[in-house]
């Protein structure tokens, strides 16, 4: 999957748009600094999350960590596969390892997020500290 | 941050490093999972240099090792290795450390890193009616772990010790890539396997280090950073010092009896335990596995009975039986195999049960 239309946070997510559906997963970068993730708690079909709420749950052998809402909106799909495979995150972020989908409260939110190559900056602004 | 004498070696193998214990040291090179079933399927080799090693020197070396630890050390002939605990005055871990004996008058302990300080200290001032000289020589030492079932194989290429002939929880004075080096044969992995210990330079050491992991390509033994190797020694049930044992519950709550000799002489702790042992422990260590989803980690609350008992000592979920699995306290009488009890996981109570341990047990046949 081509990463030039997505969006990301800081925190290291990322969003893709379709209307007004974003697609919700964990950048490249984020799965390499977790390592081999062997677990996952997806969220609750039809919950709604404000833009920046913890809405899942990772975890790979050593570590634990909240992915939180690039922006805000309600649940309407989420990857159940990923409850047996959770190591397609590490092996597809942008494809396969999808987390989940929500239909956006609020579209002018994605604005506040980076392009693709802002966020390739902000990593290498992250590595050299 | 300190940096061990294989330092070097990690950075050339693009360890992904982090600070532990004050140490500069490889997480994971190629990634926890993968590292922890090499070990279990090939080997692993493990930079464990940040341990301590502490000697005891003198005519009284013995009586003042038995006087701090709960097993008995007068079983020990030389060469011999012995796990054992080194115990508060009320029957519970300052640490957990392995004694070897070198001769009735040289002892050479080996305590975790975290601890070093706190245990050198209690070791000096606790030991002063006694002819010894304890010494903190853990400077001087590298120490490198080859386990799994190649380990002997890959080792094997690089000294002339007869390796086959060492039988498990011994040690000898050898020589590793012209090195002069202890070899004992023990672990933290529950496999077969060696700990060499070495005090030459760094760059020598790194050599050691990066010549184990080129010629153990062939076989599949790989580096192994500190995740595996917690996964690894959790899979088997070994207790870390801070997680499953600490200076709160006592030997016989930490179901480690059997390094527990009441009958031998006088020692820190032993009436404490005595009277313990007549009325009775009221918790346990155990091993256990969720049954609901999730992974119980150190510090999650337990749940007994819909009452908070104390918290997770360890947890993760294990690469190689891929299970979430771990080790705590509970009361007795909760404290049987398929007895259930909750772990708060993310304010969510999550159902585990209690199985029988270790819960990965190594196979001698796979040498």
């Amino acid at each position: 999957m081509s990463t030039k239309d997505l969006k990301f946070t800081e925190k290291h997510e990322w969003a893709s748009v379709n209307g007004n559906i974003a697609t919700f997963g964990i950048t490249d970068y984020a799965q390499h600094q977790f390592g081999d993730i062997v677990f996952i708690e997806l969220p609750t079909m039809g919950k709604s999350f404000s833009k920046g709420a913890a809405c899942a749950n990772i975890e790979s052998v050593k570590a634990v960590a909240d992915m939180y809402a690039p922006v805000s909106g309600e649940v309407t799909e989420v990857n159940s596969s990923l409850e047996n495979a959770p190591e397609q995150i590490n092996k597809e972020p942008y494809g396969a390892g999808w987390v989940c989908k929500v239909k956006m409260a609020d579209a002018a939110e994605l604005d506040s997020l980076m392009d693709e190559s802002a966020y390739e900056n902000y990593v290498k602004s992250v590595e050299e500290k | 941050m300190k940096k061990t004498k294989f330092n070097e070696a990690h950075y050339v193998l693009k360890g992904k490093m982090i600070e532990f214990c004050g140490w500069d040291l490889p997480v994971q090179y190629s990634g926890v999972s993968a590292e922890h079933v090499a070990v279990r399927t090939s080997g692993g080799i493990f930079d464990v240099s940040h341990m301590g090693e502490i000697f005891f020197r003198g005519p009284q070396a013995l009586d003042a090792v038995q006087y701090l630890t709960s097993n008995d050390a007068a079983k020990l002939i030389p060469g011999k290795v012995q796990y054992s605990g080194l115990m508060t005055e009320k029957g519970c871990f300052v640490d957990d450390l392995l004694v070897h004996k070198i001769s009735d008058t040289e002892y050479f302990i080996v305590v975790n890193a975290a601890n070093l300080e706190k245990d050198y200290a209690w070791m000096k001032s606790k030991t002063t009616q006694f002819d010894v000289e304890v010494i903190n020589e853990s400077a001087d030492y590298a120490q490198v772990a080859i386990q799994g079932p190649k380990a002997g194989k890959l080792l094997a290429e690089l000294t002339n010790t007869d390796l086959a002939a060492m039988s498990y929880y011994t040690f000898t004075k050898g020589e590793v890539m012209g090195m002069d080096a202890i070899i004992a044969r023990t672990g933290y992995t529950g496999e077969y396997g060696f700990e060499v210990y070495i005090k030459d330079d760094a760059q020598k050491a790194s050599k050691l280090f990066l010549e184990l992991c080129q010629k153990g390509e062939k076989y599949g033994v790989v580096p192994v950073g500190l995740g595996a190797r917690d996964s690894l020694r959790l899979e088997c049930c070994m207790a870390l010092y801070g997680n499953d044992i600490d200076d709160s519950h006592t030997i016989l709550e930490a179901n480690l009896a059997w390094i527990l000799k009441l009958q031998k002489g006088d020692f820190i702790g032993k009436d404490v335990l005595l009277k313990q042992k007549e009325a009775g422990i009221q918790r346990k260590l155990v091993g256990f596995e969720m049954i609901g989803r999730g992974i119980a980690r150190h510090g999650y609350p337990v749940y007994v009975d819909g009452q908070q008992f104390e918290t997770i000592g360890s947890g993760t979920m294990t690469p190689f039986l891929k299970k979430a699995v771990g080790m705590t306290y509970l009361p007795i009488g909760k404290t049987e195999p398929g007895s259930e009890f909750q772990v708060k996981i993310r304010e969510e109570l999550v159902t585990a049960k209690v199985v029988a341990t270790p819960f990965y047990k190594f196979d001698q046949k796979s040498i």
